[in-house]
């Protein structure tokens, strides 16, 4: 058990807590970075997918885990990232402008949309992004003269620095930088005064209120940085599948997003990766155990979202810590050996919250 | 005439489908007021409460009215078990949580329905299929008329039931004070069960009306977002509202299917729903309220 004593407030506020972290994050940052020199075609495909996701996860991991917005909308932005990229690049403009472009349009549509439902209580931004996103659907499907509508987009190819970025291995470490870059500007958010103010804001609205934060403000930016990312992993998304069509971006999508942070474990940027871990990797198991199910339940149309449900009502009332709280757990039993009580994590008794206005 | 005729007619038919997007509000409405929780599967109870009165009406060859009856005695026992088993467990976990179960359950509801009844659409016979009544000169479909008249009723029994019976009243109390109302006497989680049944039992008599319309089937769930812009246009608080804001989506959507094209009509009712957020997000019918600490 490792003991840390803090001494100064540099400390405690440090991205690296101690040289442990530094070793085994120095060690997987190698590991991936050698990976497609180990690893085959498809592996480094299904691997960049999963980075992709967990942009998006990183992104939605603000709003919900840490500052206890829920949006059931963020299909929507991914779709507006990957239509923004791909249309941009369509018209010659480079690679390097148009991620960065996505990301700020798509954030500022997320502004446009959470400035006046977060006037409201959380509950108004899940419906009202759960509308937004059918509508943006839509509107991906009927503007044919920039979507293409159902017959699809195709998306070129991008250049960075004269360099096409082609194959798995290409999206693999754009996507990869973009992670890194998604996860640094996270977790120095989360130490900033603006994260600190997002956490205040899911622990109570009332006291955060009370010490002067500007609720409809920081709510607004949490939505829209948390939008931004997304856009940005929708611009890599329209290059990981090369061919946009409008019905990717669902409510299905959003909910598989939703997903990922809820089994992740809300409140944890380490959750948000191995959340999208398993998104990414559920069904590419329904795929391969499909065959081997009794009573013919891999053939049924509707196995892959209700088996979201499943995982999701399960997380929820038996492991609220998610993928991370369980790897929490497997550590403390570890580090404590052999002095794991049964009462070591058990969940304080709750009561009935009020958010209601009287 | 034919153009008043043709208006009066779309007034119609929205009413009757507002009607149905009103009763879903209604329970989101009813569940909310309560128990601070918003239910994302009412949608998904519908069709449940819709299949098995199939099953009661097609399968088992009730009559229609003892049929309707049991489907919603069973599905608000359906609903009372919910709470009970699943919903109480998330109390005190913040309001998202709740969001995403219920959205998990409609999931799970709806693969549920589809292994047990297939996933084609079913419909049974009503007294009101493909009927019309004649009024002053109007020609009305009845499966229409049965929808208004059903939810009419409906309310007048609701009320009744919230004004005049012990039961109702307690439910009133609870909430508006859960701990007030525990102090009095008042069984707060059985009352909260028991509104989560009649909630559910809303829902089932909603398919049972909308079954002669249109056909159930496994993703007749979804109505259940559009029934949210009827509880936005309400207020989220209010049963009359909830209702109100019901028939205004209904009537809004036949319109826009009427004069815009194709593809348009499906999501007015989203439309509807997030100019009401920009413009009036409290709803039509807010109450003034302040914050206690």
């Amino acid at each position: 058990m490792r003991y840390l004593f803090r001494t100064q407030y540099q400390q405690d506020i440090a991205l690296w807590r101690h040289n442990g972290d530094r070793f085994w994050y120095g060690l997987l940052a190698v590991l991936v970075l050698v990976a497609p020199a180990l690893l085959g075609e498809f592996y480094i495909g299904e691997l960049g997918a999963v980075f992709i996701f967990a942009i998006a996860g990183v992104g939605l991991m603000l709003l919900v885990g840490y500052t206890g917005l829920i949006s059931l909308g963020h299909a929507a932005f991914l779709g507006i990232g990957a239509y923004v990229n791909a249309v941009l690049l369509a018209q010659g403009v480079p690679f390097l402008v148009t991620l960065p472009l996505a990301g700020l349009f798509t954030a500022l549509c997320g502004a446009a949309i959470g400035r006046p439902t977060l006037r409201m209580s959380g509950l108004y931004l899940a419906i009202a992004t759960l509308a937004f996103g059918s509508i943006v659907g839509t509107i991906f499907q009927k503007w044919t003269a920039v979507t293409g509508g159902f017959d699809g987009f195709a998306v070129p190819t991008p250049y960075v620095f004269g360099i096409a970025i082609e194959g798995a291995t290409g999206i693999y470490y754009v996507s990869l930088v973009v992670l890194a870059f998604v996860l640094w500007v996270s977790a120095n958010l989360l130490r900033s005064p603006t994260g600190r103010a997002m956490v205040a804001i899911r622990d109570s609205e009332v006291s955060a209120q009370s010490m002067g934060i500007h609720l409809a403000r920081y709510k607004t930016m949490a939505f829209a940085i948390s939008a931004g990312m997304t856009g940005l992993a929708g611009a890599l998304f329209a290059h990981y599948v090369r061919y946009l069509a409008p019905d990717a971006f669902d409510v299905l999508l959003s909910v598989q997003f939703v997903t990922i942070v809820f089994v992740g474990g809300l409140g944890s940027l380490r959750g948000a990766i191995l959340g999208a871990m398993f998104v990414r990797l559920l069904p590419q198991f329904i795929a391969v155990v499909r065959d081997d199910l009794p009573f013919g339940i891999g053939r049924l149309p509707g196995l892959e979202p209700s088996l979201f449900g499943l995982v999701l009502v399960f997380v929820i009332l038996f492991q609220p810590g998610g993928l991370n709280g369980m790897w929490l757990k497997t550590k403390h039993w570890f580090q404590t050996f052999p002095f794991k009580r049964q009462t070591s994590f058990r969940r304080q008794k709750t009561y009935a919250k009020s958010e209601r206005l009287r | 005439m034919e153009d008043a005729a043709r208006i009066l007619q779309l007034v119609v038919n929205g009413a009757a489908s507002g009607c149905i997007y009103g009763l879903i509000a209604l329970g989101f409405v009813l569940i909310y007021k309560a128990t601070e929780m918003v239910n994302f599967a009412q949608g998904d109870v519908m069709m449940l409460g819709g299949f098995v009165a199939f099953s009661l009406i097609a399968n088992f060859h009730l009559p229609y009215w003892v049929g309707g009856i049991l489907a919603i005695l069973i599905t608000a026992a359906f609903g009372y078990a919910l709470d009970a088993l699943v919903l109480r467990r998330v109390i005190g976990q913040p309001q998202f949580a709740v969001v995403m179960l219920t959205l998990g359950l409609g999931f799970i509801f709806r693969a549920a329905a589809g292994i047990t009844w297939g996933y084609d659409s079913v419909g049974f016979n009503t007294p009101f299929t493909n009927k019309t009544a004649n009024i002053g000169g109007l020609v009305l479909g009845e499966d229409n008329l049965s929808i208004i008249i059903g939810t009419v009723l409906l309310c007048g029994v609701l009320y009744l039931f919230f004004s005049k019976t012990r039961v109702g009243v307690a439910m009133q109390a609870a909430s508006q004070n859960q701990l007030a109302a525990y102090y009095m006497g008042i069984p707060v989680r059985t009352i909260f069960s028991l509104i989560w049944a009649i909630s559910a039992g809303v829902a089932c008599l909603a398919g049972i009306l909308l079954s002669p319309v249109s056909m159930i089937d496994v993703n007749m769930g979804f109505l259940g977002i559009k029934a949210f812009a009827a509880a936005v246009i309400g207020g989220f608080g209010s049963i009359p509202g909830s209702l109100i804001g019901g028939v205004i989506v209904g009537i809004v959507e036949q319109f826009a299917g009427y004069k815009l094209p194709a593809g348009f009509q499906e999501v007015t009712s989203n439309v509807v729903l997030l100019l009401m957020l920009f413009i009036r997000p409290q709803g039509l019918f807010a109450e003034r309220m302040g914050k206690r600490v």
